[in-house]
């Protein structure tokens, strides 16, 4: 078993035991699951101490908290405090430097343009921070995302790494139904490099990293599918903001066990996701 | 600064108006603070930082006509410990943008300086589509955002100098044009929170309290009430709209009538502040208001649309005396 597949398997355990905490009130499961890989890689093994993380897309909070937790920032107790009154962690993150948090988000929208804020400063002090934005597929219906994606290209701010977790669906629906369109052309056209990958995959994220970006900012269009690692879940806007009750947590726990016990069923090869993506827009 | 000086440089800054109040002072702040930044999204020779950006052009950033990411990325650069000044016309910076200034400004609380030149109607036959009447409003109901409102170009210096040196963020709102009126003819103490009273009344019981460019005209209106009509009234000039220090309210409540003026709707600036903070006394003044009304009136010149709406000249005096009688 390798310590990605473990690590992983821990954070979607504290999604989901998280989220069947906060009760009837529900929470952001789908893309809480779709991000986990994202998060590991780019948050436990890439980001170093002085560069900076935000996650754009707040309603990701549940999955950021988990590792904020795996990197020693908050406790367990502090961990399993969400969604709670008088804790510290709601569903959006509110910024919180003692415990990594750089940026008040879940309006969405606003994370890039703060990151640029941030990837200017390090220009100016000379000094060689990296900004790592985490942006949903949804999130990029909002103007802001393309005023700041156009200022990032146009001054090459080659410190500043966009990665759009896109999971193919947003509240409404589909991404491709609500408002459909070309979102890595898109970020092409505004002057960034492009690697588009399978975004539930780790080893795929930490080669993107890696990526030569010719001087541009670069962008992970990271294809992932929401509520992954849990069958009943996948790709099922359903679980998009909702409650899960305990035989749902038990099956769904318990699928996690079997994946970490049967190598073969490896938690990032398991799933074609063309052929998901395929029935998800012949469903259409 | 001899007399001599300080009186030529108030002179200079009326001329340049206080859109060149503002580029003046960004320079001079820039050259001794390497943290000063200035922001603007295409509306650098309008915000008149042409200077500083071609002294700083490491820390002068034209983002485009895209205000909401202008002030994210303030944001940004404050939380890194820069002091952004993010300057365009208020009917973008703070209407456009308004929730990236709650998120920022006032959720999260960086040190970000949002300056406005065109606000009220200072944009003159641009239109109701270029006005801003409504920016105190939008703002002051987001905690964390202190609001000035200078009555000139020295005073928008002073206001601009004493955002920098505040740690918080500062909404700092500038109106009319170049050749700029001149309330302040000497040095004074301009400090944030604290209005002024400019002119004392010995007779009656009644105060002018203005802000922006209704003080300069409160003061004109002043003279002419005490020489035509024999009524001699106090002027204040409210250049804080966020917070007003004990003595200075407690100087308010003992009026019988205060009048407040503004170039901004009745609702939510000015008029609305003072009562918000006298209402709750047990005793409070008799409390009228001159501003504008809530609609959307034909375009006209600067002077045109102040006049129209009883802030200056004649028909201030006007309704000055028509409401003491009210």
């Amino acid at each position: 078993m390798t310590t990605d597949k473990k690590i992983c398997t821990d954070m979607r355990r504290n999604v989901l035991q998280l989220a069947f905490n906060k009760g009837n009130s529900g929470a952001h499961i789908g893309a809480g699951l779709s991000m986990i890989e994202l998060l590991k890689v780019i948050y436990l093994d890439t980001k170093r101490d002085n560069d900076f993380f935000i996650l754009s897309k707040g309603h990701g909070g549940i999955s950021y908290y988990t590792v904020l937790y795996e990197a020693g920032l908050i406790t367990k107790e502090e961990l399993y405090s969400f969604g709670q009154d008088g804790g510290i962690l709601s569903t959006h993150p509110s910024k919180n430097l003692k415990i990594g948090i750089e940026c008040s988000t879940g309006s969405l929208g606003m994370g890039l343009s703060f990151g640029i804020g941030k990837a200017l400063s390090t220009k100016i002090k000379g000094q060689d921070n990296k900004v790592y934005v985490l942006m949903g597929d949804g999130e990029c219906n909002e103007g802001s995302i393309w005023e700041g994606a156009m200022y990032a290209g146009a001054h090459k701010l080659t410190n500043l790494i966009g990665i759009v977790d896109s999971n193919k669906f947003q509240l409404d629906g589909p991404t491709d139904e609500v408002l459909s369109c070309d979102l890595e052309a898109m970020w092409r056209a505004s002057g960034w490099h492009v690697e588009s990958i399978d975004g539930n995959n780790c080893d795929e994220i930490r080669e993107a990293l890696k990526a030569e970006t010719f001087g541009k900012p670069l962008l992970i269009y990271a294809n992932t599918i929401k509520g992954k690692g849990i069958s009943f879940m996948e790709a099922d806007n359903y679980w998009h903001h909702t409650r899960i009750l305990k035989d749902q947590l038990d099956a769904a726990l318990e699928e996690l066990e079997i994946s970490l016990l049967d190598s073969s069923k490896s938690l990032e090869t398991d799933i074609d996701m063309t052929s998901i993506f395929q029935e998800v827009s012949e469903n259409k | 600064m001899t007399e001599k000086e300080l009186k030529k440089s108030i002179r200079t800054l009326s001329l340049l108006g206080q859109r060149g109040a503002l580029g003046v002072t960004i320079d001079m702040l820039g050259k001794t603070n390497e943290k000063i930044c200035a922001l603007t999204g295409d509306l650098k020779s309008s915000c008149r930082l042409e200077r500083f950006a071609a002294a700083h052009p490491e820390r002068f950033f034209n983002v485009g006509i895209a205000e909401q990411n202008m002030v994210g990325i303030s944001a940004g650069l404050a939380s890194e410990g820069f002091i952004p000044f993010v300057a365009s016309f208020a009917n973008f910076n703070v209407m456009r943008a308004n929730e990236f200034v709650k998120n920022f400004m006032g959720y999260m609380k960086e040190n970000i300086k949002l300056v406005s030149i065109n606000s009220g109607f200072s944009s003159g036959m641009l239109g109701n589509s270029h006005y801003a009447l409504e920016d105190i409003a939008a703002l002051s109901a987001i905690p964390n955002i202190t609001i000035l409102s200078p009555s000139d170009s020295f005073e928008a210096q002073k206001a601009i100098i004493a955002a920098a040196e505040y740690s918080g963020p500062v909404y700092i709102r500038l109106t009319g044009d170049a050749s700029n009126p001149i309330v302040y003819t000497k040095d004074y103490d301009f400090v944030i929170g604290k209005p002024i009273c400019l002119k004392e009344s010995s007779s009656s019981n009644v105060a002018l309290v203005a802000t922006g460019s209704s003080v300069f005209y409160s003061l004109e209106a002043a003279k002419v009430l005490a020489k035509d009509f024999d009524i001699d009234i106090a002027v204040w000039n409210v250049h804080t709209l966020s917070d007003i220090d004990d003595a200075s309210l407690e100087s308010l409540a003992n009026y019988e009538t205060i009048i407040t003026i503004e170039e901004h709707r009745k609702m939510g600036g000015l008029g609305s502040f003072i009562t918000d903070k006298l209402i709750l006394r047990d005793k409070f003044p008799k409390l009228r208001r001159i501003g504008i009304e809530q609609k959307y009136d034909l375009a006209g010149s600067f002077i045109a649309c102040l006049e129209k709406n009883k802030l200056k000249g004649q028909p201030l005096v006007d309704e000055i005396i028509r409401l003491i009688n009210s």
